[in-house]
């Protein structure tokens, strides 16, 4: 293709978004109003996940051990436990540390009264967290094969509710962000459609003069995408407005509520959003445009 | 090469040499009712004037279609510049066309663009440069009467000037056949005979001009070829005929 004609394409692509001004309006809006609740979701299901995770971050295993276990035993099998898929972090506490911890909380600042020695002596004990809280089960039946390991500590409510709760989220966050992206695919494939259809004539004439299938589509095309990216780009500026004010507002007036929500950073949530957003509105625009168009090329 | 084939190479250099259009046994039938084309044959040389008439549903509209290659025959062969319709492929067709210009009884203009914009369009579609296109379309615009009025709108020009537009953007690839299926039938009398005159001038540079019309005063007065068509089958084909009404 000469580069005039490209060139003609490109400019007949802008041209016919200013002259089918309503149609692009009514496109843009509908696109926007599409991606406006499929974003909104997205945030809201993205927070939620998070402060779950984080909650099965906070679950953990303590790993108590035999009398007479080594401190180099006791070392090896923190490395091994470490080395488990399903652990995220393991922290070890020492008696003293224990007695530090707990006595001032149990016997007030002066709780080293009356105990000559730490009454807690070989209570030693790894704390595990977990990663994926669901393999709770299978880290404790292996905690407990270990000859070293004398007693294994852990809450099998809060492991099966929390997993639970994600595999909810997961479930319903699929099902919804599916039914919402089919309502925009069907929605803005039927805007593209019925633009297209006001211009079949446009189309036939074009077709009996002799030009090509490609020439008739891409002014089409190319008008469709820039319909799809503004359409993407405007709920996508509206969400981060939104996200941000709630983020530095809202913080500060609901500190317990917000502490609990542990709310996605803004970047971590528009460096996915940004792209299948507008990817979906662009990709929509090109898919939808092609194939309308493909049906009134048969002239 | 078969002797089949061979057969067929003759048939298509003879075609070729002879004429620009040429039906051979050529039927249409739709998916219900009677056939749009029955056994239609039909030769026209190269720069001839035909008038094609006939009654609504005589099949004239079918005949434009399969020369345009909008359609493909049921069964016959349609050859046009002696290339065998049926065996164009769909990307091929544009190209095809390209040897065409059409006009059509509602003009077809792009409404969205100006004068200019609408007869330049046909030489856009074959990449001619624009510095060519800036000087080729001035031209035909004034060849067909409208040179002052390459910026006006087409929805703000009357019906015969709607059409000269539709004549020039026909003409401006110096097609070999024109094409013009209902031409003045949205026209009063002054503008039909001024695009009639028009297309004249172009058959008497040498391009081949097939007509379809209703307009009975025209036919009789022009004095060519004639071939009129009833119920998909030609019934007369005369030089320097006249319009046969239904009831002759």
């Amino acid at each position: 293709m000469k580069i005039n004609t490209l060139l003609y394409t490109i400019r007949r692509g802008f041209a016919n978004l200013f002259h089918n001004k309503w149609y692009s309006l009514v496109s843009v809006a509908t696109i926007a109003a599409c991606l406006f609740l499929l974003g909104l979701f997205y945030c809201i299901v993205v927070n939620i996940q998070n402060t779950v995770l984080k909650a099965e971050e906070g679950v953990a295993v303590t790993v108590f051990f035999e009398e007479g276990t080594s401190e180099a035993e006791e070392e090896k099998i923190g490395q091994d436990i470490a080395a488990r898929i399903e652990v995220s972090k393991v922290e070890f506490h020492s008696a003293d540390e224990a007695w530090a911890e707990f006595g001032p909380a149990y016997f007030g600042e002066d709780y080293q009264e009356g105990f000559p020695e730490n009454p807690l002596e070989g209570m030693e004990n790894y704390s595990v967290y977990l990663s994926d809280v669901s393999m709770q089960d299978a880290l404790v039946t292996w905690l407990e094969s270990i000859p070293e390991v004398r007693k294994v500590n852990y809450s099998a409510v809060t492991a099966t509710t929390l997993s639970s709760i994600n595999q909810l989220i997961a479930y319903m966050s699929v099902g919804m962000i599916a039914v919402l992206l089919g309502v925009s695919v069907f929605l803005i494939s039927n805007t593209v459609s019925v633009g297209i259809q006001m211009r079949k004539e446009e189309i036939e004439i074009m077709k009996y003069i002799g030009a090509t299938d490609f020439m008739v589509r891409s002014p089409f095309v190319l008008e469709c995408m820039i319909i799809g990216l503004i359409g993407a780009a405007i709920p996508l500026g509206i969400n981060y407005l939104i996200y941000d004010y709630i983020m530095n507002n809202l913080a500060g007036s609901f500190t317990s509520v917000i502490s609990f929500l542990k709310l996605v950073s803004i970047d971590e949530i528009f460096r996915i959003l940004t792209p299948v957003s507008l990817g979906i509105g662009v990709g929509i625009g090109f898919l939808g445009s092609i194939t309308t168009v493909g049906k009134h090329l048969r002239v | 090469m078969s002797r089949k084939d061979v057969i067929a190479r003759q048939r298509e250099e003879f075609i070729e040499d002879e004429g620009v259009i040429f039906l051979d046994n050529v039927s249409k039938s739709y998916t219900s009712g009677s056939p749009a084309l029955d056994g239609v044959t039909l030769h026209i040389d190269r720069g001839e004037f035909v008038f094609i008439v006939g009654d609504s549903g005589s099949g004239k509209s079918t005949l434009i279609k399969l020369l345009l290659r909008e359609l493909t025959a049921t069964s016959g062969a349609v050859y046009v510049m002696g290339q065998n319709l049926a065996r164009i492929r769909h990307r091929q067709i544009p190209k095809f066309r390209r040897n065409l210009g059409v006009v059509f009884q509602d003009f077809r203009l792009l409404k969205d663009r100006n004068v200019y914009e609408n007869v330049a369009f046909a030489q856009r579609v074959i990449e001619t440069p624009m510095s060519e296109i800036r000087r080729n379309v001035p031209l035909i615009l004034s060849d067909v009467g409208l040179a002052g009025k390459y910026k006006s709108k087409t929805t703000s020009l009357s019906g015969g000037e709607q059409q000269r537009v539709a004549l020039a953007r026909a003409l401006i690839n110096n097609p070999s056949i024109l094409l013009a299926d209902e031409p003045t039938g949205n026209l009063d009398p002054k503008n039909s005979w001024e695009i009639m005159n028009l297309l004249e001038d172009i058959n008497a540079r040498g391009t081949t001009v097939v007509v379809v019309t209703h307009s009975k005063e025209i036919v009789n007065a022009m004095k060519k070829r004639v071939v009129t068509m009833r119920k998909g089958v030609i019934i007369s084909d005369e030089e320097e005929g006249s319009y046969i009404d239904d009831e002759d």
